[in-house]
């Protein structure tokens, strides 16, 4: 019962919200005084009882047993799975070979024309620069090999995804169905379905690929979906008031005036593909992400670097052009566009057949830069003279330490110390005052199957790392968004700082984060916090910068200070884009928990790793089912009931 | 020409698939990536630690150099690399550290993986402290006396226990059960991989800190950090036979070479070679000595070996 009394004060509400946030809270605490000693009598209050768990290792062990004797016999591998594989290796196959017959320069050109046809010159040197320097790393292979299966990836993605939301789109049913599987979706990290698709399509491209699929579709699906049921009605009402049929209504006036959700959701899709694209070396995708994988194992932060910036650039080019694509929908078609296209063909062609009879298809090895020595030794530097022993402030693995004696284990026991019906409590408080009933019972159900599921444990050590994580993210998101908000210049700075950090792959600072901060939680903590703090920073700015100009303007005039304008006007004006960036980041951290487990961070994102590296599917996917389940949980508790609203509309 | 033809064969293989006609087996799917350009390639399995990238780079640089292949390298973990090469997704794994469960699988029963023979390097898992520290301790090499200088491992993450410091989920393991059965009070902290085990171990040998791991021969580290094995209970055939009840140091094992069946078979002089290929723990570790701490690449590092070894590796091409 004290955890509920305690519950309230730590959610600060304004003033309307109060009465009915305590009416909820007196509701939970009727219901829980009723409900606990029941349980308490039943099971014993302390970690999760046992009598509630279910045993998933033994059928999921037959499961993969079964899968694997039958996987190059049983009609269902041969007939389905089979060709879902061949047709994907045939594509992939297909498009690289494609681009290895166009050269690098082509590639090069082709790149460069097509920006400069959607997005204009800037964007255009921008992509050739880009390409040029994949090539200088010595990493063009990989590059083409990458971008072959990112175009197929992209591509089904986006074909499946637009089937989903045209169904969610078009029928209230479908959207019923469809939108609580997008929801979990959104959530689920991405090594948790890496081992089931591996299971059935064997290491390689094809599983590389599907899981990929997988990981992009969703947000194609959520932003058509969502771009159809936007259309301004009273557009759909002439349309369909001069006759036309359901069809011709669809193409003519939904389709188009949704196109801007549709390619904000190409470039969804097109960034989440990359990320994944890197992940899925790890069941043997091949390209980029393996050059980074295979520089982790002789713990070459320099090679893993030459590989991870050719993913960055690739990253920052294509939300870019797709960006600027996205922008330019709405404005006149320029006169001549067909000619300039043309233009732009012929271009390619030329410098695709120059190189060729230059005989230059491949990068020339004389023109390579390696980048690896310098950064190695940078990073020997900075390891050799901050881990510790610096006067004052210590070293960071003494900081570590500290943290992780001060922070992680007080919080990581507390957690572990509450009565399981204390933390089901807990949730539901939470998601109830934030949220509606629908979401605290979300919540609740996600929380309760993690100790179904038998992990309670690991699970709390997990939600501790990942609290911890997002506590640090949001103070220092929250300080350098607000000081971005503020100044231009700022920004403008703080941008490729951003980019970079929002695509580098993850494997690229593992080795410096255990350097600094030595192996265990503290490393899984600080790997969290470098992925999850510049959404936090991008969304805290945005917020504050689109607050009001007026009320601004009118509290300036009232003479409030600056310090005051932002504490008085700003930030509670602001306040839906902050509890956004509170929930983005915890979703962030979360997604990086499995990272965290090959850094020391034990737990669940352990087990994950532990089941794809042991094919112990057992193991694996109960640990990746409840990471999913924290994932709901925590975006339920801070997520707002606003904002389900417009996700509605 | 040829992109048109593929473009060709695509269309109308997927047309094929579209009406359904014929089985599509996985097992006779290489990766998209391979043979690109006419030549004849072969699929090398890298583990992820160092020894087996200093096997494969040699093997690639003699099928590239001296036999015509064109190779590629796919880095998985041990047990998906046993599904990978029974899928012929690879051709070869060149250094298993013994999977009996799988072997069983495979090799026995499917037929889908041959063995190819020994690679002539034995490897040995063990627990080991820095050799620094053995000088200081000597007594700290025997198990019986760990809990007496346990508080010397103590870490952030062991709390007021000994750190047993284990690495990647993928490698054999019994320290769990170890640790409770002999009763030790000690604390196994999986670094999760061993990149950042690799990494946590020499930042502890920077400062001279005592530390205590899980750690394994043949391996390059312990020329940077020289360790000393610390004595486990004696290995007996079958001690380890229940993991919970494991109460003895790990076994020496030979470490072998895997051969897709298929492969094996039809794979030319590549299978040929493969199954010829068989080195030295010294040789292995000069090559690994190159990768992981001179920093050249595992192909710089090959060459360089192959240079000054011809009589090794012709013994490989006859």
């Amino acid at each position: 019962m004290a955890t509920i009394t305690a519950s309230p004060p730590r959610i600060g509400l304004p003033g309307l919200l109060k009465s009915r946030a305590f009416q909820k809270l007196l509701l939970l605490a009727v219901a829980a005084a009723i409900l606990v000693p029941l349980a308490n009598a039943r099971w014993a209050s302390g970690t999760w009882p046992s009598a509630l768990t279910v045993d998933f290792s033994e059928p999921l062990a037959k499961a993969s047993d079964w899968i694997i004797d039958n996987r190059d016999s049983h009609p269902l591998f041969l007939y389905f799975f089979g060709h879902v594989s061949n047709v994907v290796v045939i594509a992939v196959r297909a498009v690289y070979l494609t681009l290895l017959a166009i050269g690098w320069a082509g590639v090069t050109a082709l790149g460069a024309l097509v920006a400069w046809r959607v997005a204009g010159v800037r964007l255009a040197l921008g992509t050739a620069v880009a390409f040029l320097a994949c090539g200088l790393l010595g990493m063009w292979v990989p590059t083409m090999q990458t971008l072959a299966l990112m175009v197929v990836a992209v591509v089904a993605s986006v074909v499946v995804g637009m089937l989903l939301g045209l169904a969610a789109g078009l029928s209230d049913r479908m959207d019923r169905v469809l939108r609580p599987v997008l929801d979990t979706m959104q959530v689920l990290p991405a090594f948790a379905y890496l081992l089931p698709v591996v299971l059935v399509f064997g290491i390689g491209v094809p599983a590389a690929v599907l899981a990929t699929v997988i990981y992009a579709a969703p947000p194609m699906a959520r932003l058509t979906s969502l771009g159809l049921r936007g259309a301004d009605k009273e557009v759909l009402e002439a349309v369909a008031s001069l006759g036309s049929t359901a069809r011709q209504r669809l193409l003519t006036a939904r389709l188009p005036l949704a196109r801007k959700e549709l390619l904000l959701g190409v470039n969804q899709t097109i960034m989440m593909a990359l990320s994944m694209a890197v992940i899925a070396a790890v069941i043997g995708a091949g390209g980029l992400g393996d050059r980074v994988y295979q520089a982790l194992a002789s713990v070459d932060v320099g090679a893993a670097l030459a590989a991870g910036i050719p993913i960055v650039l690739l990253a920052v080019v294509l939300d870019r052009v797709t960006g600027a694509a996205g922008e330019k929908l709405g404005a006149e078609p320029e006169p001549r566009s067909g000619v300039r296209w043309l233009v732009a063909l012929i271009g390619v062609v030329a410098v695709a057949v120059a190189g060729r009879l230059a005989g230059r298809l491949d990068w020339p090895e004389a023109w390579i830069v390696g980048i690896a020595e310098p950064v190695n030794r940078a990073v020997d530097w900075m390891t050799a003279h901050l881990y510790s022993g610096v006067p004052v402030i210590g070293g960071t693995a003494d900081w570590a330490g500290h943290f992780t004696t001060w922070v992680l284990d007080p919080m990581r026991d507390s957690l572990q110390a509450l009565p399981w019906w204390g933390v089901l409590l807990i949730v539901a408080a939470l998601a109830w005052v934030i949220g509606t009933w629908r979401t605290a019972l979300t919540a609740v159900l996600a929380m309760a199957a993690i100790g179904v599921l038998g992990v309670w444990k690991p699970s709390l050590d997990t939600l501790s790392q990942v609290l911890a994580a997002v506590a640090v993210t949001l103070v220092v998101g929250f300080a350098v968004g607000i000081a971005a908000a503020r100044s231009d210049r700022l920004e403008r700075a703080l941008r490729p700082v951003l980019d970079v950090f929002q695509t580098m792959p993850q494997f690229v600072y593992l080795i410096p984060v255990v350097a600094l901060f030595g192996v265990g939680r503290a490393p899984a903590v600080a790997a969290a916090i470098v992925y999850a703090l510049p959404a936090v920073v991008r969304i805290t700015t945005q917020g504050l910068r689109q607050v009001d100009p007026a009320a601004l303007e009118a509290s300036g005039s009232l003479g409030a200070t600056s310090w005051q304008q932002l504490k008085q006007v700003q930030l509670p004006l602001a306040r839906p884009a902050l509890l956004l960036a509170v929930n983005q980041g915890l979703v962030l951290v979360l997604a990086v928990v499995v990272i965290g487990g090959l850094v020391g961070g034990g737990a669940l994102g352990y087990d994950v790793v532990f089941g794809l590296a042991q094919g112990d599917l057992a193991t694996g996917l109960v640990a990746g089912g409840a990471i999913v389940c924290l994932g709901l949980m925590l975006d339920r508790v801070t997520q707002p009931t606003e904002r389900r609203a417009k996700k509605g509309a | 020409m040829r992109v048109r033809k593929t473009a060709l064969v695509a269309a109308l293989s997927s047309l094929a698939l579209l009406t359904g006609c014929g089985a599509a087996d996985m097992t006779k799917q290489a990766s998209p990536f391979a043979n690109a350009q006419g030549a004849k390639t072969v699929t090398l399995s890298v583990q992820s630690w160092v020894g087996a990238q200093a096997n494969v780079a040699v093997a690639q640089y003699i099928l590239e150099h001296e036999l015509g292949y064109r190779v590629d390298t796919v880095q998985v973990d041990e047990v998906p690399a046993w599904d990978a090469l029974s899928q012929g997704r690879v051709d070869a794994l060149l250094e298993d550290w013994g999977h009996p469960e799988q072997e069983q699988r495979y090799v026995k029963d499917k037929k889908t993986i041959t063995d190819g023979g020994e690679l002539g390097v034995t490897g040995h898992i063990g627990w080991f402290v820095p050799t620094y520290l053995a000088k200081q301790h000597p007594d700290i090499t025997n198990w019986k006396n760990l809990n007496k200088y346990s508080h010397l491992f103590r870490t952030p993450e062991s709390g007021d226990k000994g750190q047993l410091m284990d690495g990647s989920p993928s490698y054999v393991t019994n320290d769990k059960a170890l640790v409770k059965n002999l009763k030790l009070d000690y604390q196994v902290v999986f670094a999760g991989s061993e990149a950042a085990q690799i990494t946590q171990m020499r930042q502890f040998a920077k400062e001279k800190k005592p530390f205590l791991t899980y750690w394994y021969t043949p391996q390059w580290l312990f020329k940077k950090v020289p360790m000393t094995e610390v004595k486990l209970p004696p290995y007996k055939e079958g001690c380890d036979a229940d993991p919970e009840k494991v109460a003895c140091a790990y076994p020496h094992t030979p470490l072998k070479k895997y051969l897709n069946s298929g492969f094996a078979k039809n794979g030319g002089k590549a299978a040929a070679f493969l199954k010829k290929f068989e080195w030295t723990t010294e040789d292995q570790n000069e090559v690994s000595l190159m990768i992981a701490d001179k920093k050249m690449t595992p192909e710089d590092a090959a060459k360089k070996w192959a240079d000054s070894h011809k009589s090794t590796w012709k013994k490989w091409l006859s």
